[in-house]
């Protein structure tokens, strides 16, 4: 038996890729045709948005029961989901499009923005994803905000979160997407900000705000675009037009949608917000700020691919963005000190190998949404995990006044350990299907790419191991009034739940639910051959991982961690303390110029026409000087902006006339 | 060109008169001063003393001005329509009543709120 | 000198003229109102009378509809862009009147000074105050203003416009100094919109005395012949078009001719506010796209690189300083700005579907206008009205609908989806898009989304701040601006769901007559 089908038959090998021969999905049905439960796919976002609304309007009066409600209703919508993932599996390949239309909103003659939804396996995916890990994150949350006075809104702004993001996923046109997109960035602001009685949060929410802003005059360009390119913002009708637009038009289009995405995923270079939004409570953390919403950049980007596809500049551009993104990532994650934060740094890495799944083309596509569902799913056991750390610590965020937590919290260690396994890469679980997925592909479309995927996972591994150590292990460094205790069932049961998708989510997506067949009619499939054969490549990708873990553990668990960060590091750990400097360079590219223009503007219009009447009055000496008491008040220089307006009308119009 | 020659013959003997009126006064008129001539001259107004930073200001003087000014404006319109009396016909009439019609409204506006009366 | 044959009787179009008639003429009645009723019944008899030409006029204006023809001997035209923005002015004025016979905010009154001539802050003025007087002569005022931009928009020569331009400014330049609360402030900002209005005035004048000289004739449609005529652009002609564009810029209060704006929206009494903000812009707006498209149509690119520079200058402007504003008021003039500029891009594309877009917009933008000043109105502390956006801090917790009708306003004024300011910018952008001025639109677009920043500003300082004392103080209005608010918020969400029946109208009406 050779080295290499022992290896075989140890490491499972398949990756989930789908078979050959994709056939694309031809055709549209509507709900009513498919009939059973898909006329009722409106109830999906329509349920919580309706706990949303009650609880808002209700007001104080359902502060009691308030909290149920909210978590009924994702529910809800979670068995509803179920019901129609099995319908969509009974229907035949070629026919898993279901349109609901629920509201023509058209005007002007050409525009034509129906209210309409939309579930194919991609769709559904998500929904799955943000019904399931949102309804589990709902229930931690009774819990963990058990003592907060405003836990009501709380709730609300949550379920107004899962409406959004469901309508976001839901959509049949890029407006529709609009919408939901500004809804979570709505929610999303409302949840950082929702301690805003502590600065740094209303700080951080603003700053979210901002940055999203900046991605979101991306989508609404692309939008009108497209309007003005296809005449239709319709997903089917766009992609179809496609081909007959012109590459450049796409690829304007294509890095349109891609702002969008970088803003919203917290890609480079509009990535600083993501670790400041670990101000809002952790629950949040792990619903938006891992598992779903800043995913939706992924999503936005594959289900565009039919306009990807044709542009490779665009392609191009996503793939060079998740590598950089992927680095940084993880980089900040070694570095930080707070566990959130380095969660965070480790979600942006994360979500930049998904660009960089998304960046190969249909190579990566299925890829790029199958490490996102794993993500999804051992990322919000991570964070959740890491809330319970916090909640009984007094809220303690610095890992190095953790230690030796294992036997104070040992289901919480359970949990947080599974999550461990799930993204360090380890044979069989998640990771170590969905993320080499990405690095086989990879290594067939772009070695570079490829093999910094393979080194980022081990710095993967490294600073996974380097939280679980500092946290769990080692010496007890807390301070003296500090009792660590376990948290109550509640939020255990959650993260337990979500503990066995991340340790056999990979396994169930490759085995029993091929997830490449399941996604493949949407977004496409090419084999890539990577450049090293399979068997040495899992090896080696293994290795890795292994090297990483044992590197941390050596570095974290078996000397002592200080309790006060070392300052005699290298310049390597300040700047990945320092976020790699992703504010100051939004500071300088952004805010103060948009700052100071503003200013200068203010300045400009209050003051400098006034000066200038008066510069020019002293230089005409004294009979400027007695002209000026002619005046009255500040309308003379209104005036004399009028009349200097008047003059640059004239200028232009003669100097327009003279070319 | 020949037009305008009634008209700068016109505007000449204006101006010869008007320099010879003030030339001639300065050589020839008595210079008695009193108070009243070294008042500031302001066609008619009272010349009240202000206080420093305002004070009650008679607009009286004002509203007979815009009177006078409005009624001017109307003999503008009103004698070249007399002179075209006959060409302009029923028409003419006509819009001309409602432009007095017109006028009349405000007068009778400013009459009844008293601002016809000085004191 | 020989009497020629009298001048025959002129067809004058009585029926096509009557919804300005009716309004001039219910103004100068109410003229005599004032001169001759008691002053108890005064205020009753203005406000029917009021109301009953404005919903006449109205009447007149629906029957008139599909009118297509130029009345008294070509100087003025009743087309579809004319009622169409008729008929907005009128449904804006209505609203504003309701407004201003508003009486149960303030509890001295209404929003008017008791006796405008009472020194501010005098013993007279105290006592006029205590006896409960209100000045009635803002009914007329605002009638004659009406009419006078029912006039202005639908002129077709330059002399009848400037007669309409006067009408409608010389009232409101009187309205804006007739505040109750902050009288000096009123008074300032009335003298510097009557010099600064007068000074446009001029510039409007000197054009059109230039353009004269250019065609020797003053009516549009001549205009246009002769500039089609022309082989070699005639520096007359330009001169002239850019005076007149001066005077029609201030008016609108496009940049750099803005500067009056913020001024005097902050100190003129909020109805009337709300009156300039609304009426004039569209009565303004309306003037000069006949201007531009009828008379100088014909040489749209000579003119048009001017109005790029002012577009972009207007837009880019009114939404950066906008945001730097601390006064609910003044906001509000910069937002108006800044929707100047992006109106200024449907004056520039001379295309019919620009226009039919640019009067949707006008007509979106004026309701929601007035609703929000409308809103405007009620928040108030002991000296009256208090406009600076501290005082909103918290208004949704203690106030949540009226928190949320001001956040639609605000939203349709951001132009987001759903809303009729979202339909009303995306036909506007996607004309003048279509009219090959991409690059400009993406300009707007930037723009907007600046703008949407301090939109969204006040939304999260009345949902998401915590109030400053004992919160913010709001009176209770009478059924009269609970009405405007009402309607304003309807139109503004019906027209965001449901816009085609408006639009079909915008597009029926989308041809002037020349």
């Amino acid at each position: 038996m050779s080295i290499l089908t022992a290896a075989q038959a140890v490491l499972p090998m398949s990756d989930g890729a789908p078979a050959e021969n994709v056939e694309p999905i031809t055709a549209t049905i509507t709900a009513a045709q498919a009939g059973g439960a898909f006329p009722l796919m409106w109830l999906l976002f329509a349920l919580p948005a309706v706990g949303a609304a009650v609880l808002l309007i209700v007001g104080r009066r359902s502060d009691r029961w308030g909290y149920l409600l909210a978590c009924a209703l994702p529910i809800g919508s979670f068995i509803l989901a179920c019901i129609l993932l099995a319908q969509m599996m009974a229907l035949p390949e070629a026919d898993r499009q279901v349109t609901l239309e629920l509201w023509n909103w058209t005007f002007a003659g050409s525009f034509d923005a129906a209210f309409a939804l939309r579930l194919d396996p991609l769709s559904i995916s998500f929904v799955m994803l943000i019904t399931g890990v949102g309804s589990l994150i709902h229930i931690y949350s009774i819990g963990y905000m058990a003592e907060d006075p405003k836990r009501r809104l709380f709730f609300a702004y949550l379920n107004l979160f899962v409406a959004a993001m469901l309508l976001l996923v839901l959509a049949d046109n890029y407006l529709l997407v609009y919408v939901g997109w500004e809804g979570v960035g709505l929610a999303s602001y409302l949840l950082v900000g929702f301690w805003q009685y502590k600065d740094s949060a209303a700080v951080a929410a603003k700053k979210a705000f901002v940055m999203n802003r900046v991605g979101d005059v991306g989508l609404s360009l692309a939008i009108m675009l497209m309007f003005l390119t296809f005449g239709t913002v319709t997903f089917s009708d766009v992609f179809e037009a496609a081909p007959e637009a012109s590459e450049t038009t796409l690829t304007i289009i294509g890095l349109l949608l891609l702002l969008a995405a970088v803003g919203k995923s917290a890609q480079f270079p509009l990535q600083a917000w993501l670790l400041d939004a670990m101000e809002g409570p952790t629950p949040v953390s792990a619903l938006i700020h891992a598992a779903t919403m800043v995913t939706a950049g992924v999503y936005l980007v594959v289900r565009s691919n039919a306009i990807f596809d044709l542009s490779t500049t665009a392609i191009s551009v996503v793939l060079a963005i998740g590598v950089i993104t992927m680095t940084m990532g993880a980089w900040i994650a070694c570095a930080q000190d707070e566990i959130k934060k380095s969660l965070a740094g480790s979600t942006m890495s994360q979500i930049g190998y998904m660009f960089l799944g998304a960046g190969l083309g249909p190579a990566g596509y299925v890829f790029a949404i199958f490490h996102l569902l794993m993500h999804g799913m051992f990322k919000a056991d991570l964070f959740l995990s890491a809330g319970s750390v916090m909640h009984g610590n007094d809220d303690q965020k610095n890992m190095r006044l953790y230690g030796g937590l294992r036997v104070a919290m040992k289901v919480t260690m359970v949990a947080f350990f599974c999550g461990f396994l799930g993204i360090s890469g380890l044979p069989p679980f998640d990771s170590w299907f969905s993320k080499d997925g990405i690095i086989d592909a990879a290594l067939g479309v772009n070695v570079f790419a490829g093999l910094v995927a393979l080194g980022v996972a081990g710095m993967t591994a490294f600073y996974m191991t380097r939280m679980l150590a500092m946290t769990f292990f080692g010496s007890p460094r807390w301070a003296e009034d500090q009792h660590p205790h376990e948290s109550p069932p509640v939020m255990t049961v959650p993260m337990l739940i979500l503990s066995i998708g991340a340790l056999f989510g990979g396994l169930f997506f490759v085995y029993v639910a091929p997830i490449g067949e399941w996604l493949a009619p949407v977004t496409g499939y090419e084999e890539s051959t990577p450049v090293i054969p399979e068997i040495p490549l899992k090896l080696t990708s293994l290795a890795i991982a292994i090297i990483g873990i044992a590197l941390g553990w050596r570095k974290y668990a078996t000397k002592d961690v200080p309790r006060v960060a070392p300052t005699n590091v290298t310049i390597l750990t300040t700047a990945g303390r320092h976020e790699l400097y992703g504010n100051a360079f939004n500071e300088s590219l952004f805010m103060r110029p948009g700052q100071y223009l503003t200013r200068w503007l203010v300045w400009f219009d209050n003051r400098s026409l006034d000066g200038l009447v008066r510069g020019i009055a002293t230089g005409i000496g004294d009979l400027g000087g007695k002209l000026r008491l002619w005046e009255t008040g500040y309308a003379r220089s209104y005036a004399l902006s009028m009349l200097g307006g008047a003059l640059l009308l004239g200028v232009v119009v003669a100097t327009a006339r003279w070319f | 060109m020949n037009v305008y020659i009634p008209i700068l013959t016109l505007a000449g003997l204006a101006a010869l008169f008007a320099c010879f009126s003030v030339t001639m006064a300065t050589f020839t008129g008595p210079k008695r001063y009193n108070r009243a001539k070294y008042d500031a001259y302001e066609c008619g107004i009272e010349p009240t003393p202000q206080p420093v930073g305002g004070g009650k200001f008679p607009v009286k003087y004002y509203l007979t001005a815009m009177m006078f000014i409005i009624f001017d404006i109307e003999i503008v319109f009103l004698y070249p329509w007399a002179v075209y009396f006959d060409s302009l016909g029923l028409f003419g009439f006509l819009a001309m009543l409602l432009f007095l019609v017109n006028l009349t409204i405000p007068y009778v506006y400013e009459w009844r709120r008293g601002g016809l009366d000085w004191d | 000198m020989t009497p020629s044959a009298p001048v025959a009787f002129p067809d004058i179009q009585w029926l096509q003229l009557a919804p300005i008639i009716v309004v001039l003429g219910a103004a100068a009645i109410e003229v005599l109102v004032e001169a001759f009723a008691p002053r108890t019944s005064r205020r009753s008899i203005q406000i029917g009378l009021t109301f009953a030409a404005l919903i006449v006029a109205f009447a007149i204006i629906v029957i008139n509809a599909g009118t297509f023809q130029l009345v008294v001997a070509g100087s003025a035209a009743v087309d579809g862009p004319a009622l169409f923005l008729q008929g907005a002015v009128v449904l804006t004025a209505l609203l504003v009147a309701l407004l201003m016979m508003e009486r149960k905010v303030d509890p001295s009154g209404d929003a008017f000074a008791a006796r405008a001539s009472a020194m501010p802050g005098s013993e007279d003025e105290r006592q006029f105050t205590a006896r409960g007087y209100l000045q009635t002569e803002i009914w007329p005022l605002f009638l004659f203003c009406t009419g006078g931009m029912m006039l202005f928009l639908s002129a077709n020569d330059l002399l009848l416009m400037f007669i309409g331009l006067e009408i409608m400014s010389l009232p409101l330049y009187l309205l804006a100094g007739m505040a109750r609360r902050r009288r000096l402030l009123s008074q300032e900002a009335a003298m510097k919109y009557f010099l600064l209005g007068a000074f446009s005035s001029a510039f409007f004048l000197y054009g059109a005395a230039l353009i004269y000289g250019f065609a020797g004739t003053v009516s549009f449609g001549g205009i246009a012949d002769a500039v089609v005529g022309q082989s070699q652009m005639s520096g007359l002609l330009l001169g002239g078009i850019v005076l007149l564009c001066v005077g029609m810029f201030f008016k609108v209060a496009a940049v750099p001719f803005h500067e009056w704006a913020p001024d005097v929206y902050q100190g003129s009494p909020t109805p009337v506010t709300a009156y300039m903000a609304a009426g004039v812009k569209v009565a303004a707006f309306g003037a000069f796209l006949r201007l531009m498209y009828v008379a100088f149509g014909g040489e749209a690119w000579e003119w048009r690189p001017a109005f790029w520079v002012v577009a972009i200058l207007t837009f880019f402007v009114g939404a950066m300083i906008g945001l730097a504003q601390s006064d609910i008021k003044r906001m509000l003039a910069y937002s108006s700005i800044a929707h100047a500029g992006f109106l200024l891009l449907g004056v520039m594309a001379v295309t019919p579907d620009s226009l039919s877009a640019s009067m949707f917009y006008l007509l979106t933008y004026a309701i929601a206008t007035v609703g929000a000043f409308g809103i405007v109105m009620l928040i108030r502390d002991d000296s009256g009205e208090t406009t600076s956006l501290d005082a909103w801090r918290g208004l949704g917790r203690t106030h949540p609908l009226l928190a949320t009708a001001f956040t639609i306003f605000l939203l349709s004024f951001a132009g987001i989806p759903l809303t009729a300011g979202f339909i009303g910018k995306f036909t506007l952008f996607a004309s003048s898009a279509a009219a090959g001025e991409g690059w400009l639109v993406l300009l707007a677009v930037i723009a907007s989304a600046i703008a949407a920043f301090f939109y969204l500003r006040v939304v999260v300082i009345m949902f998401f701040s915590d109030p400053v004392g004992s919160g913010p103080s709001v009176a209770t209005p009478s059924w009269a601006t609970q009405t405007t608010i009402v309607v304003a918020l309807i139109v503004t969400v019906v027209l965001g769901l449901f816009p085609q029946a408006v639009l079909n109208i915008a597009d029926h009406a989308d041809v002037f007559v020349r």
